[in-house]
């Protein structure tokens, strides 16, 4: 596929995603979710259960029972060239601080961390300001729009969708990576997601295996989690107080 | 390191707590050193649970009687159950809240391993409406530090946690949402989710 046939197919991809957002729907009063499509959601959340049953369950246990060494420098060199990304985020966002942070970070882990497999960065006090195009978005003023969950990837939104596949086309890897790092990329990134799944066995167990509804547990800690990673307020109704009169006590004492 | 970080804490909290007083801003009286203060020996009574290599049931049980202590048993039950605790009798407001208090010991006492050789670093605390939001920064090994809120209310006259958040996850929210499908689960029985939690 030559250059230019690659570049329309990725503005026509960017075009698609811009247009599901005009299809937010607005927040119901009195409802506790944006979910419109919770029917869809749910087979799909049935369907990416079984895949974490059959393949990232027990990866993330062969990855948890590896030595730090092993797994230690693929994390490090999924984190690193996931960085140019975060970079590209960070000046759309107008960040200058988390800009420059990752900017060093990717320049130093990619040399001094040989390839990033290291992450001498960190040790001097450059940890990575996490970003994507979802929190661009956010910074911007797009809407959450209604939570949709994903096939593999998982809880989302509209807004964090478009991100999702925004990062994906419009990877600067592909022009300021080493080749090893455009090479190995991808499956280093798929496997610091195993990795992550055995660090956070239990959490992810909880929730999945151990809970009446994992659906309802994932759509409720993906959403207050990511609104939280955003700095975006809580809805209205969160804010719990113990001596508001909503909740008669009557009985429980 | 962390000491160091406490008895700063704590000499601001204190100090904090003084310029409460001198204020004429009475009928709140949790102060930010009592709320700090009640992280602080919980997270010391958990680690010492943890350090006493007893077996995982003995220390659930002792897990229990933390929760008792420090917690606000009777809020965080009713608001689990929330709207469907209205058409509950008192005899079955008072075993939800004692079977529910043994099922959150078991569903987080089982993950003490996560915290072994954990520490909780205070940052701060802040009023927020009528309680206060304890700030902390939770260090576990092979994890990324992450944030959590401790919720502390004088509700039942002395200081009790009443709700937690860990980054930004809301854990009442969380075992509303988890206790509601339970009960779809059964059919609505509360009867059958008390027997089932106990």
């Amino acid at each position: 596929m030559s250059y230019s046939i690659l570049n329309k197919l990725r503005t026509g991809c960017v075009l698609l995603a811009a247009l599901a957002l005009p299809a937010c729907a607005v927040q119901q009063p009195g409802t506790d979710f944006n979910d419109p499509f919770e029917e869809t959601n749910r087979s799909i959340h049935a369907f990416n259960k079984g895949i974490d049953r059959a393949f990232l369950r027990p990866a993330g246990q062969v990855s948890a029972a590896l030595p730090e060494e092993i797994t230690g420098p693929v994390a490090n060199f999924a984190d690193n060239v996931g960085l140019p990304g975060m970079v590209a985020n960070g000046v759309l966002q107008g960040d200058i601080g988390g800009t420059a942070t990752n900017t060093m970070r990717f320049l130093i882990n990619t040399t001094v961390g040989i390839g990033g497999l290291f992450d001498p960065a960190g040790a001097i006090g450059l940890g990575e300001e996490s970003t994507d195009f979802g929190e661009t978005l956010s910074v911007w003023g797009v809407p959450e729009g209604a939570y949709v969950e994903l096939p593999v990837f998982g809880p989302s939104t509209q807004r964090d969708m478009v991100g999702i596949i925004v990062d994906m086309v419009f990877d600067p890897l592909d022009h300021v990576g080493t080749s090893p790092q455009i090479d190995y990329g991808t499956g280093a990134r798929v496997a610091g997601l195993a990795i992550s799944r055995g660090t956070f066995m239990d959490t992810f167990d909880s929730v999945l295996y151990d809970s009446a509804d994992s659906y309802a547990q994932a759509r409720l800690a993906y959403l207050q989690n990511r609104r939280f990673a955003l700095g975006e307020e809580p809805p209205v109704g969160e804010d719990i107080d113990p001596f508001s009169d909503e909740l008669s006590l009557e009985g429980f004492e | 390191m962390t000491n160091q970080t406490f008895s700063r804490r704590k000499i601001m909290g204190l100090g904090g707590a003084g310029a409460l007083a001198a204020l004429p801003l009475p009928s709140f009286a949790l102060s930010s050193g009592q709320a700090e203060g009640l992280v602080n020996s919980a997270v010391a009574d958990i680690n010492g649970v943890i350090q006493s290599g007893a077996s995982v049931n003995s220390m659930i049980r002792s897990f229990k009687g933390i929760f008792d202590r420090y917690s606000d048993t009777s809020y965080v039950a009713a608001y689990a159950l929330g709207n469907d605790g209205r058409s509950a009798s008192n005899a079955q407001k008072s075993a939800f809240a004692d079977a529910f208090g043994n099922y959150l010991a078991d569903k987080y006492g089982r993950r003490f391993n996560e915290f072994a050789g954990g520490q909780i670093q205070l940052q701060g605390s802040r009023t927020v409406n009528s309680y206060i939001e304890v700030r902390t920064l939770a260090v576990l090994r092979n994890q990324s530090p992450f944030q959590v809120d401790f919720h502390v209310s004088d509700r039942p006259g002395r200081p009790v946690f009443f709700n937690l958040i860990i980054e930004g996850i809301n854990m009442l929210l969380s075992e509303r949402a988890e206790i509601g499908a339970m009960l779809d689960a059964r059919g609505g029985n509360l009867d059958t989710l008390i027997r089932d939690l106990s």
